[in-house]
């Protein structure tokens, strides 16, 4: 019997050293799927760039359900790859289980904040974003009336949307913004048919701009847009391409280079929080050729003022998970 | 609330109700005939992909209609086979062919497109377009009836009409013919249609490929007409809506069309307020998106009339023991 259990325990090191020894970093794409066209896209081309640069190799895994979540990770961290990145503010709590069991594994979470002494939580400040597509979005309404889609219904997309008020309310105090959630559960961020039952909704109550922040459901949001002939705004990737001519502009959130950074550093990732704000090139809005007879001088002019008072801190946006309310409706 | 806000909600419900109606109907002929179908939801979600995939790489929505429809025959089929042949269970026969729809759209998906499951954006003539119904111009100026035969008769894709037609026709088909009779006879005591010297296990087919067809519209409708191609699990829980609303429409055609289009009013008026402010009362939109279900369970609780399914259903026909 003690034979046999040196025999496995000399297995098992060695397989514990084999995989300690690879060390390639992993990705974990959330619900949305990896082709969403947006944020879990974005990670994953992230996640690529560093590949093509550095030739190393990555494993990766798309959850299908919630079950998978703690499972994956554990079994990423178990099979020695590391640094592991997850996209998405849905691994918080797991996270927070998993994390201590693994304390030479690295981990880094975009979109949300995990205390841990081997995590390294990347927060973005969507609102800054948002605030600037609000900005472009009242200059090119002509009916004044503007709509936001968001996915699920969490207090990170309200801070989108709160952004979004913002923004819209600065360049045009009279306008109003038509707000949507597309549901409650993790099936919102992949529901396009109700994506463009809402925007539709939102074109017959006037808005002739809308806004989406809600992963795979807002391929529907742009469709549905382009279908009606009013506009759409993207969100997370670039997405102006979809559509051109029917896209204003995407609110961009740069989760491509948080898990590039990511992998980059390696072992050697500093864990705490990172904040990815405007100043920094974490957000912003995309300008490129499918957009450009789009947006006009003056609207230019106007972004480009806005960001720069952002960054400079003459405007202050509102962010709605600093108190879970929003100043502007 | 004005008139013409009524009529885009009703516009809306129309859109949403159309897939739940098709895949109602479906469900109605297979479970008439004593055949539980829990599969509608897999069936629906086999049939959008096929029809957004196939319409994507030939360019045309119709054969990719032939292709959607394909596919829900083939898991009709399957289907027919595990629980009318085979006899096995057809819950089971059911939620087997669920998963199987839910991992083979993807898998084919990833093959044919590399975009994770998902098919291209579909464009011009590789889906449905609404039809401007004659003369929706010509009496727009006419007030009330102008604006309902513009705003919300005419202005549909081609398997909204289809919807539509099918709900007369299925009740004709059931109570008017004797293929019908029959059929609703399977469902109720096969041994007697047995000993009538009519075949059961052939009626029950029949009942599969008329459910296969029907569904298969549907999600044809759901990515080529709603949507403009497909992502992975779009058919978000439609197949089993419509089992509520069956349940609701206590297997009758015309109930049928009264309870999806309800159910589809209730998710147009949730998609179209957040909110709804009832003079101090605050609904929520939760509340508004649940209701079909909460309704659905009052009824099978004997409120609004018992609810009684076809008597042999979910039982396989065995001729002799």
């Amino acid at each position: 019997m003690t034979l046999m259990h040196k025999f496995l325990g000399a297995a098992a090191t060695v397989a514990l050293t084999a995989g300690a020894a690879l060390a390639d970093p992993a990705i974990i794409f959330d619900l949305g799927g990896k082709f969403d066209k947006s944020f879990n896209e974005a990670a994953y081309g992230g996640a690529n760039r560093w590949a093509e640069e550095t030739g190393g190799k990555f494993q990766e895994f798309e959850l299908q359900n919630e079950a998978q979540r703690e499972q994956a990770l554990r079994r990423l961290a178990e099979a020695g790859s590391n640094p592991i990145v997850m996209t998405g503010f849905a691994f918080g709590s797991t996270l927070e289980q998993v994390a201590p069991d693994y304390p030479d594994t690295k981990f880094a979470i975009v979109d949300m904040v995990v205390d841990a002494p081997n995590v390294s939580s990347v927060v973005f400040t969507e609102h800054e974003g948002s605030y600037l597509v609000g900005v472009m979005a009242a200059m090119a309404s002509k009916s004044g009336i503007v709509g936001f889609v968001g996915g699920m219904d969490i207090p990170l997309i309200r801070r989108f949307a709160c952004g979004y008020v913002q923004g819209v309310k600065a360049q045009n105090p009279d306008a109003t913004v038509i707000q949507n959630m597309t549901g409650t559960t993790p099936a919102a961020w992949n529901d396009q048919v109700k994506g463009a039952e809402l925007t539709k909704a939102q074109q017959s109550q006037g808005a002739d701009v809308v806004y989406h922040a809600a992963g795979g459901t807002g391929i529907g949001v742009l469709q549905a847009a382009t279908d009606l002939g009013i506009l759409g705004i993207g969100v997370d990737s670039n997405q102006n391409h979809m559509h051109p001519g029917s896209v204003l502009t995407s609110m961009t959130k740069r989760v491509d280079n948080a898990v590039y950074e990511a992998f980059s550093a390696g072992m050697e990732m500093e864990a705490g929080i990172k904040v990815m704000n405007l100043a920094a090139g974490g957000v912003g809005y995309a300008m490129d050729e499918h957009n450009a007879a789009l947006v006009s001088d003056d609207m230019k002019a106007a972004v480009e003022a806005a960001a720069a008072g952002i960054i400079a801190g003459d405007i202050m946006v509102h962010d709605y998970m600093s108190d879970d309310s929003c100043p502007v409706e | 609330m004005d008139f013409l806000t009524i009529l885009q909600i009703m516009d809306s419900a129309v859109r949403l109700a159309t897939p739940l109606l098709l895949a109602c109907l479906a469900g109605l002929f297979s479970e008439r005939a004593g055949i539980f179908d829990i599969g509608l939801e897999g069936k629906i979600l086999a049939s959008a992909f096929f029809s957004a995939g196939v319409a994507a790489l030939t360019g045309s929505v119709w054969l990719g209609l032939l292709a959607g429809v394909g596919a829900s025959m083939v898991f009709s089929a399957i289907h027919g086979l595990a629980s009318i042949t085979f006899q096995g269970n057809q819950l089971i026969s059911g939620v087997a062919l669920n998963f199987f729809a839910s991992g083979i759209t993807v898998l084919v998906g990833e093959a044919w497109f590399s975009l994770g499951g998902r098919t291209p954006s579909l464009s011009g003539g590789e889906r449905f377009s609404p039809i401007e119904l004659p003369l929706s111009e010509t009496i727009m100026p006419v007030p009330v009836a102008g604006p309902l035969y513009h705003d919300l008769i005419s202005g549909h894709t081609f398997l909204v009409y289809i919807a539509l037609i099918a709900v007369p026709a299925s009740w004709f088909l059931l109570y008017r013919t004797r293929f019908g009779l029959r059929l609703r006879a399977v469902g109720e005591n096969p041994a007697a249609v047995d000993t009538a010297g009519v075949s059961v296990i052939k009626l029950r087919y029949a009942a599969m490929v008329i459910a296969g067809v029907l569904c298969g519209l549907a999600g044809v409708y759901l990515a080529t007409g709603l949507a403009a191609g497909f992502v992975k699990e779009m058919s978000a829980g439609r197949g089993y809506i419509a089992l509520a609303a069956l349940i609701f429409a206590k297997w009758r055609p015309w109930h049928a069309l009264g309870a999806t289009m309800l159910f589809g009013l209730l998710e147009a008026i949730a998609n179209r307020y957040q909110s709804i402010d009832l003079g101090g009362i605050v609904i929520p939109v939760q509340f508004m998106q649940a209701l079909p279900y909460i309704l659905t369970v009052l009824i099978l609780a004997g409120f609004g009339g018992k609810a009684i399914g076809p008597r042999a259903g979910g039982v396989p026909y065995v001729k002799e023991r």
